[in-house]
């Protein structure tokens, strides 16, 4: 099976006052159709910077500098501005982090479904739109007279809902959630997360989950990748991740989880995640990591298949 | 619901015209000037009657107006009147009511105030929404920048400035009047374009001082929108720069907007009026100036009762079409 989203070499800096802040460094990632890919990381660590540059959404002072992202064939940074936001939506969708205020607060719902459609497809009947925006608002579990109401008018876990509505009214290949239960009880994280599932494998499209709640995460997507500073660490399936991490970093991760076996006191990572405008040479994570060599200090390890796992250490890298 | 609101609105509304209407009863008052003599007093020195008949003829015009009468019983005489939508005669320009006179120079006191505060409301939160679009090209971002200089120099200062160098110096606009002595007043196209002529100078002396407020107001209400979370999204959606600037930026910036310009409507009337009698046009301020020059209370209680009137409507009517523009509020 090809991949339906691939990453190269996507590179994504800021440049403040206090000098320029490498967010996102080298990033290389694929993804089938179908697939559930799970992003975790520290705040700060590149995830909202990988979401938003793969939706070319990246505002100044940030800047994408290299790198491509290919969706379905079709690299989304050789494309103009008007293909690019011909692409957002009906080839890559972006379901907001914070549903409780993306949402117009004075617009109908249906007035902002539709517009998003017209954006696309100025040409179709109103009807036509009305309904395939009705479509999908029954497959994210709302009633059709949803569409007539306004934003306050709903619960958050409706809001969030209505956002993936959104999210999936073009049929897009690829989903990217931005941490889409932030702001949601458990029950509600739940069911939203089962409908974003469900839908998912109606369409058959990749999904990219971004969030920090592992728990979640383990019980929804198939792969777990793991963002340190800027870079991919370790990208592994949810099985791998959570019985046999290999990455320091990941392994650090893992047991900072609470679980059924080990009550009482967690684990937690010594030190602090780096300044992004001041990331260690070498392997970023070397500062904090307990198993740390010399290379690890100069040379920045490159990320290495290890039967189909994906890791960036030199403690695997052959005769290191 | 509905109604009771409507019902608990009017009688409030009723409540502003009582006060407004009392306290500026008994201001005018406090003097001791008595219109009736003062311009019987003018004819006197044209005319050449007696002072002894002045006294006559004044006594007997207090009589006829019930100026005689202690002031309390006056005061109810007025409000009683006034319930009755009777707004007296002008005691310096009788047997003129004064209804006559605000029915005179009410158009052009609107299509002055009322066509230059929506201009500038126009103009002035266009420019500062486009002020605040980060995708906005630069030119077209930075036009807002000359009417903040304007923020704050006073209507009339701008009156006189304008009048001096382009009507008096340069020629190019009338000197004032509402249109050209010799002409009749009609429906004809060319005086309509004659009243145009006269109104660009008190026009834009209006406008040009107040676009900047709203470029300031409407800059920083643009900042606020343009960080929201659903002016993002629209932008994830595939939406145009177009649609998004109007349904989802504008629209949410400008509704505090509306408020301010109900507010702003009340101080237009005092800055107008100032405008109007500079240009010797015809419309209620310099008709409600003239009226304080002789002391015609009359005159004065008529057109300000109105200009309450109005300006307490209008400021009703907002409240009842905010819900329409945001419906997180409802009138109820």
């Amino acid at each position: 099976m090809t991949h339906v989203l691939e990453i190269r070499d996507l590179q994504v800096s800021y440049y403040t006052d206090l000098g320029r802040a490498i967010a996102l460094n080298r990033v290389n990632l694929n993804l089938k159709a179908g697939e559930k890919l799970g992003l975790v990381g520290e705040s700060g660590s590149g995830k909202s910077t990988m979401a938003l540059a793969m939706m070319r959404m990246i505002k100044a002072p940030g800047r994408i500098e290299s790198g491509s992202v290919d969706v379905d064939g079709v690299d989304l940074m050789k494309l103009s501005d008007e293909e690019m936001r011909l692409a957002r939506l009906s080839r890559i969708a972006y379901i907001p982090q914070g549903a409780m205020n993306s949402l117009n607060p004075v617009m109908r719902i249906g007035a902002q479904m539709v517009d998003a459609i017209r954006a696309h497809i100025p040409d179709m009947r109103k009807e036509a739109m009305i309904e395939q925006c009705m479509k999908s608002l029954e497959s994210v579990d709302l009633k059709r007279n949803v569409f007539q109401m306004y934003a306050h008018e709903l619960s958050g876990g409706m809001k969030q809902r209505v956002c993936i509505a959104i999210g999936i009214l073009l049929k897009p290949k690829v989903i990217i959630a931005d941490e889409p239960t932030s702001a949601l009880d458990v029950v509600t994280q739940r069911q939203v997360m089962e409908t974003i599932d469900r839908v998912q494998k109606e369409m058959g499209a990749a999904v990219i989950l971004i969030g920090h709640d592992m728990g979640l995460m383990a019980q929804f997507v198939d792969k777990v990748a793991v963002m340190y500073a800027g870079r991919l660490t370790e990208v592994s399936t949810v099985r791998d991740m959570f019985t046999t991490p290999m990455h320091p970093y990941a392994q650090a991760l893992i047991k900072s989880l609470p679980n059924l076996k080990n009550k009482g006191v967690f684990q937690g990572i010594p030190g602090l995640a780096p300044s992004l405008l001041r990331i260690p040479t070498g392997c970023a994570f070397h500062p904090r990591c307990t198993q740390a060599m010399e290379s690890c200090k100069t040379t920045i390890p490159e990320v290495q298949d290890h039967n189909g796992r994906l890791v960036a250490c030199h403690l695997y890298t052959e005769g290191a | 619901m509905r109604l009771q609101l409507i019902l608990r609105r009017v009688a409030f509304l009723i409540l502003v015209v009582w006060a407004a209407s009392t306290i500026t009863f008994f201001i005018p008052r406090m003097s001791d000037r008595n219109p009736i003599r003062e311009r019987f007093a003018e004819l006197a020195r044209t005319g050449g009657f007696s002072a002894s008949d002045l006294e006559v003829i004044v006594e007997s015009y207090n009589k006829k107006f019930g100026l005689d009468k202690p002031l309390m019983e006056q005061y109810f005489d007025y409000i009683g009147s006034v319930a009755q939508l009777d707004l007296g005669v002008s005691l310096n320009r009788f047997p003129k009511t004064v209804t006559e006179i605000i029915y005179e120079s009410l158009p052009w006191t609107i299509s002055l105030l009322f066509v230059s505060a929506i201009l500038s409301f126009v103009i002035g939160n266009l420019l500062g929404a486009i002020a605040a679009w980060p995708r906005a090209p630069g030119w077209l971002r930075s036009i807002a920048t000359p009417f903040i200089m304007f923020t704050g120099v006073p209507p009339v200062l701008l009156a006189i400035f304008l009048l001096f160098f382009l009507a008096f110096r340069l020629k190019l606009f009338p000197l004032g009047q509402a249109y050209s002595t010799g002409i009749a007043p009609d429906w004809s196209f060319g005086f309509v374009l004659n009243v145009m002529w006269h109104q660009v100078l008190p026009a834009i002396s209006m406008i040009l001082g107040s676009v900047g407020g709203w470029v300031l107001s409407m800059r920083g209400m643009g900042i606020t929108i343009q960080g929201e979370d659903y002016v993002n999204f629209a932008e994830h959606k595939g939406l145009g720069g177009r649609v998004i600037f109007r349904d989802y930026y504008l629209r949410n910036a400008l509704l505090p907007q509306v408020t301010g310009f109900a507010l702003a409507l009340g101080s237009l009337i005092t800055s107008g009026s100032v405008v109007e009698s500079l240009y010797a046009l015809p419309g209620l301020g310099s008709k409600l100036g003239q009226a304080i020059q002789a002391n015609d209370f009359m005159v004065i209680y008529g057109i300000v009762l109105f200009i309450t009137m109005s300006v307490a409507t209008l400021m009703v009517l907002v409240e009842f079409l905010y819900p329409l523009l945001d419906p997180r509020i409802k009138a109820d």
